[in-house]
């Protein structure tokens, strides 16, 4: 088997203040380990202040105080080229990013500089990389456009002239442009509607699929884990609770919160009553102690109150953080 | 036979382009509807960013005025509604819940305050004991209590609790009407099963009417009893929830439907992520 393109091991990152004295630590990421093979999407699916977005953050090396890396390594393996992205050199880390390591972000507009036109952010990001004259990295730019099904014309637009859904795309082609081992997507088509999210979830998909990328794909819409992703994580108050192929993890989720998850997705031609889970995710300054789910558990018992539950293989490619998992539906 | 609850003919409203422009945009464009008293009902508005659902709901509130168009409230024209004491009485009768319950509230104000604050001016009460009870049986309908919630500030309680109190706040004043401006759009998966829930409860328990506005087709689907399907102002269809979202009729409403991703996992990953063709 070859090697992951992303080994993350034993991640813990928190963010540490001292205002006035008063010491506060919260535990965003809490021991995470995972790995992400080539040629896949993962899915990594959590709700607000469940630390996806700070798990990304440290993926990327994107970390400014108070956040900090306490424990863990994050290794990405581009051909054989191993960074570890905590320990690499600022001249290491920007020849990376973009060539191998590049992000599609929710928000295009933040991407796209907003009083210049379309192909400046092109040269901005990806012209040193290529390593082309500009003519024919232009040609490249229009080439790499028209197989994603755009117009070249959109290189001479303003950000503002262009829909949504369109910026959206243009920030893929953007992200796509120099080829990337391996692309951390965050909510990239959360701001959209739902007739153009289709279409943008296709072009991932589809590109994914030619250029053999890894994708950290997440959002907190689990219909769109059910349509894209390969693999699936599901993340609750900071620790990693159920990862699996996501057919297995929505076929028979073995933790009792990715089960009730999946259960109270609201489906178009269902209306049976769906019940709600009662209770409020924790807050990650004073998590309670054990399993930071047994306070909403239906399953919890004494040993739930006391010890954090590990994560466990329970199948081939599939592992819960759960005392009380369900058990293997027969098939 | 007495009036309807709520009556909306015809209504259009325009935005003005700019000072120097001549463009006008226009956001509503001619939509009727129509809830019956005494039929407490889920009326959703479906439509994508633009479509005008929530121009459509602040003039029901009467927030904006209507450039065309009537909307009578119990009989009553909006834009007849002059003074004080009749825009109180009218807002008592309708009252909005707002899509980010973190905006709705003052980051530096305690939630209770505000609930009191809406059982003096709205409710009319006075005496510190009718304040509290008011505000105690709103939090109740809604599965809280005062005690839990007294003295506590926006940031100390969750996104969907939050949205809790602000939909307690708006049934302090015993409305027929609510109008929900997506409600659960902002609020963690794993809670807005039990605000939907709610609003559902809200209805067959108290007897209020809600207009829902949403752009979410699978929980319109789930609590809705009648539909209206906007597109870039406009009702492209309406009727009956089940029925409409079985089987829509309009291309508009099943190139909706059809965009909806089924959270069932396909059998080939990226199956189902195939464009739509723009319906024009």
């Amino acid at each position: 088997m070859s090697e992951p393109v992303l080994a993350v091991s034993g991640l813990r990152a928190y963010y540490r203040t001292s205002a006035f004295g008063v010491e506060r630590e919260v535990r965003a990421v809490d021991d995470i380990d995972l790995t992400i093979e080539a040629n896949e999407i993962y899915g990594l699916a959590g709700e607000s202040s469940s630390g996806k977005t700070t798990l990304i953050k440290t993926i990327a090396n994107a970390i400014q105080p108070p956040l900090q890396v306490f424990a863990g390594s994050v290794v990405f393996n581009f051909h054989g080229q191993r960074v570890d992205i905590h320990a690499a050199a600022p001249r290491e880390l920007s020849a990376i990013r973009w060539k191998h390591l590049s992000y599609i972000m929710q928000g295009s507009m933040n991407v796209l500089n907003p009083v210049r036109r379309v192909r400046h952010s092109f040269v901005d990001f990806a012209f040193r990389h290529i390593g082309q004259p500009m003519p024919a990295f232009l040609a490249t730019v229009r080439s790499h456009l028209q197989r994603l099904h755009l117009a070249p014309d959109v290189l001479e637009a303003f950000p503002h002239q262009l829909s949504g859904g369109m910026r959206q795309r243009v920030t893929i082609a953007l992200a796509t442009v120099c080829r990337p081992e391996f692309i951390i997507a965050d909510e990239p088509t959360t701001a959209l509607d739902v007739v153009v999210q289709k279409g943008v979830l296709a072009m991932i998909h589809e590109i994914q699929r030619e250029l053999g990328s890894s994708i950290l794909f997440v959002t907190h819409d689990m219909s769109v884990h059910a349509n894209l992703a390969d693999r699936l994580g599901i993340m609750y108050a900071g620790r990693l609770v159920e990862e699996g192929r996501t057919a297995d993890v929505f076929r028979a989720p073995r933790h009792p919160y990715t089960a009730h998850l999946i259960a109270s997705l609201p489906r178009l031609g269902d209306s049976a009553p769906k019940q709600g889970l009662e209770g409020a995710p924790p807050n990650l300054a004073q998590p309670p102690p054990g399993c930071r789910f047994h306070p909403r558990c239906p399953r919890a018992t004494e040993i739930c109150r006391r010890e954090t539950p590990p994560m466990a293989w329970l199948a081939d490619g599939h592992r819960a953080a759960c005392f009380h998992p369900a058990a293997e539906p027969a098939t | 036979m007495s009036a309807p609850l709520l009556e909306v003919s015809d209504v259009v409203r325009t935005y003005a382009g700019g000072v120097f422009s001549r463009r006008k945009t226009i956001a509503v464009d001619g939509v009727s509807l129509r809830l019956e008293a005494g039929r407490p009902e889920i009326f959703t508005i479906v439509g994508e960013s633009g479509s005008g659902k929530t121009t459509l709901a602040r003039m029901i509130l009467g927030m904006v005025p209507t450039s065309a168009g009537t909307i009578r409230f119990q009989g009553t024209d909006l834009a007849t509604i002059r003074g004080r004491r009749a825009r109180l009485a009218f807002m008592k009768q309708v009252q909005p819940i707002f899509q980010n319950p973190f905006e709705a509230f003052n980051p530096m104000k305690r939630v209770d305050r505000y609930l009191f604050v809406t059982a003096r001016r709205m409710a009319g009460l006075s005496a510190d004991a009718e304040i509290a009870e008011a505000t105690d049986r709103a939090l109740k309908s809604v599965g809280l209590s005062l005690a839990e919630i007294s003295g506590r500030f926006p940031h100390e309680l969750s996104g969907g609790q939050l949205q809790r109190v602000a939909i307690a706040r708006a049934l302090i004043s015993k409305p027929a009407l609510l109008v929900a401006d997506e409600p659960v759009s902002m609020i963690d998966a794993s809670l807005r099963a039990s605000i939907v829930n709610l609003l559902r409860d809200l209805r067959d328990r108290l007897g209020v009417a809600i207009i829902y506005i949403t752009h979410d087709l699978a929980t319109a689907y789930y609590i809705s009893d009648r539909i209206l399907i906007m597109r870039q102002g406009s009702a492209v269809e309406s009727g009956d929830a089940r029925s409409v979202l079985d089987n829509p009729q309009h291309p508009y409403s099943q190139l909706l439907k059809r965009s909806v991703l089924s959270p069932d996992v396909p059998a080939v990953a990226g199956a189902r992520l195939r464009p739509e063709p723009e319906v024009s």
